[in-house]
């Protein structure tokens, strides 16, 4: 298992000192081979796009989890933000997240300010970034995805009644500085790498820290008019469309094999392509533990199972197994999903019950799940400390809300994040972008 | 002429169709409703949280017919939407005085 990216730089110096962490670990290969650095790059480009469809995922959960006036709301902010998120990523972010051993301050930021720059066209072995890695352009494809899916957490959470513009706003600064900046601490082989946090595909930190910004942008921004009663009681918004919400979680489920088999970026070996393979194998035994366990969970406890919440259940064991999803057996992985997914059955109410309005339940799959999934590399993988672990989950968590909520409070106090009320009860999709998504559909 | 009002359950709405074009009805007017009676609503529950379901979902049908076929309409989808569980329906008979075909500008019983 690689966790620490070991591209190096365009134009850099052929022989830039590798972080110590890297070294320490298995190399993909001993020899630096085409055939390994072909293969490597294969993972990453069929990764990426893989990840890169669950971009079609959350647009498609999302639009089936709002009411059909705010659905052309949702989808525009889908494509917009994965659209900026690549954007500002090459910009800033990709840099910002791999220092290479270059740090402005050690381990915490990146010295390395500038735009991602690919390969030259039809490069040689001996001019390649990184001859025993994989192509520059592949890794950045891949990476970017990942910046883009932590944007697409908050979307949803926040649907319903933001405006367009501060919300992307806020999409350009997460994906730009607070997504990199936290990720260079881990996978830039900054101190929390050092320390020995272990995150494989990022439960922590892609998924938490969407799950963080959301919390943050969900209370600041305050509940849906009308989710909430004076006397405490709350009132179910039901989605407009299950069909589409269950059509996304299919399409992230079918994504994740990318995510987290992406994640052991190295293909060039028998033992590389046999781990892809357990990933791939574990990754689903686990969306298959969170789905089965909400299934169960939400008959016995409200006598009809509840498919938003078994298909929230699957989201969340995929969440659970991304920290690590190379060490567990297959019965592991189910079990560690199945947990993810009765803290969403469980926790979906209790950020009701603290009047946190989260429209498609991004903050009990991404962070809670997240959160379990960080602590639960613990029970499989000998090399993790709980200590570790924790104080990651924490100096992440910590940076992530801290960082988002001053950016949700500026945005509050100057351009505003809520639409007027009237707006809100007529729905975004006329008050904001005069278009329906459904226009010859009748609402009753 | 009468006007006849009935309220059905949805799923019976082709059977009471064909029963009283049987009788030689051969029109009618046809909504999707939602009201509560008798049946009243119940509870769900969605995400954890109940909510009550106050309104249930109808076919409401207008007939208009000559007062001598009126009470074998009635009848009619009296029979045709009957499941004898509780939520069967209404059927309310009312007056009409006019009737006018727009087409032809007929009136009356030859309107309808």
């Amino acid at each position: 298992m690689l966790n620490v990216k070991h591209k190096l730089l365009s134009g850099a110096a052929a022989a830039v000192i590798l972080p110590g962490a890297v070294l320490a670990q298995e190399a993909p290969a001993l020899v630096p081979t085409d055939s390994v650095f072909i293969l490597n790059s294969l993972l990453f480009l069929i990764g990426g796009f893989l990840v890169f469809w669950m971009a079609a995922g959350f647009a498609m959960l999302e639009a089936g989890l709002v009411r059909s006036k705010n659905v052309t709301m949702q989808l525009t902010k889908n494509v917009a933000l994965f659209s900026l998120a690549a954007i500002f990523y090459y910009l800033i972010g990709y840099n910002l997240m791999y220092p290479l051993g270059t740090w402005a301050v050690e381990g915490v930021l990146s010295g390395v300010w500038g735009t991602a720059v690919l390969e030259a066209v039809g490069v040689t072995a001996d001019a390649a970034d990184d001859y025993g890695y994989a192509s520059t352009g592949s890794d950045f494809f891949f990476q970017l995805m990942f910046c883009a899916a932590t944007a697409s957490i908050v979307s949803g959470a926040l649907a319903e009644r933001i405006k367009l513009w501060p919300f992307l706003i806020f999409t350009v600064i997460l994906t730009s500085i607070i997504y990199p900046l936290q990720a260079s601490w881990k996978w830039g082989g900054g101190f929390l790498d050092g320390m020995g946090f272990l995150d494989f595909a990022g439960s922590t930190v892609v998924h938490s820290v969407g799950g963080w910004a959301a919390l943050a942008g969900a209370i600041i921004l305050g509940p849906r008019l009308g989710k909430y009663t004076a006397d405490g009681k709350v009132v179910p918004i039901q989605g407009s469309n299950l069909a589409l919400a269950t059509l996304g979680t299919f399409i992230l489920w079918l994504g994740w094999f990318g995510f987290n088999g992406g994640s052991q970026l190295a293909m060039g070996s028998v033992g590389d392509v046999a781990d892809v393979s357990r990933i791939f194998a574990n990754t689903n035994a686990a969306a298959a533990g969170g789905a089965v366990a909400a299934l169960i969970l939400t008959q016995l406890l409200y006598s009809k199972p509840d498919l938003t919440m078994i298909l929230n259940g699957a989201l969340a064991g995929l969440v659970s197994i991304t920290a690590e999803p190379l060490t567990p057996s297959l019965g592991a992985a189910t079990i560690i999903g199945a947990i993810g997914g009765v803290i969403v059955v469980f926790s979906v109410p209790f950020l009701d019950k603290l009047k946190i309005d989260d429209v498609v339940g991004a903050i009990p799959v991404h962070l809670f799940a997240g959160i379990w999934g960080t602590i639960a590399v613990v029970f499989t993988n000998g090399d993790a400390s709980l200590g570790t672990q924790l104080y990651s989950i924490i100096v992440v968590g910590i940076f992530v809300t801290v960082a988002s909520a001053i950016v949700w409070f500026i945005l509050k106090a100057t351009t505003g994040i809520r639409v007027a009320e009237e707006d809100e009860i007529n729905g975004l999709d006329m008050s904001e972008l005069g278009m329906d998504a459904y226009p010859e559909f009748s609402k009753s | 002429m009468k006007l006849i009002i009935a309220t059905i359950k949805p799923f019976k709405l082709e059977e009471v169709r064909e029963a009283l074009t049987e009788i030689g009805v051969r029109g009618m007017m046809v909504t999707e409703i939602k009201g509560f009676g008798a049946q009243s609503g119940h509870t769900e529950i969605y995400r954890g949280a109940e909510y009550a379901v106050n309104f249930v979902p109808k076919v409401k049908l207008e007939i208009v017919t000559d007062a001598s076929m009126a009470d074998q309409v009635v009848e009619t989808i009296t029979k045709a939407a009957k499941t004898g569980k509780i939520g069967d329906g209404k059927i309310f008979v009312l007056d009409v005085d006019q009737t006018v075909r727009v087409r032809t500008g007929e009136t009356g019983a030859d309107a309808i």
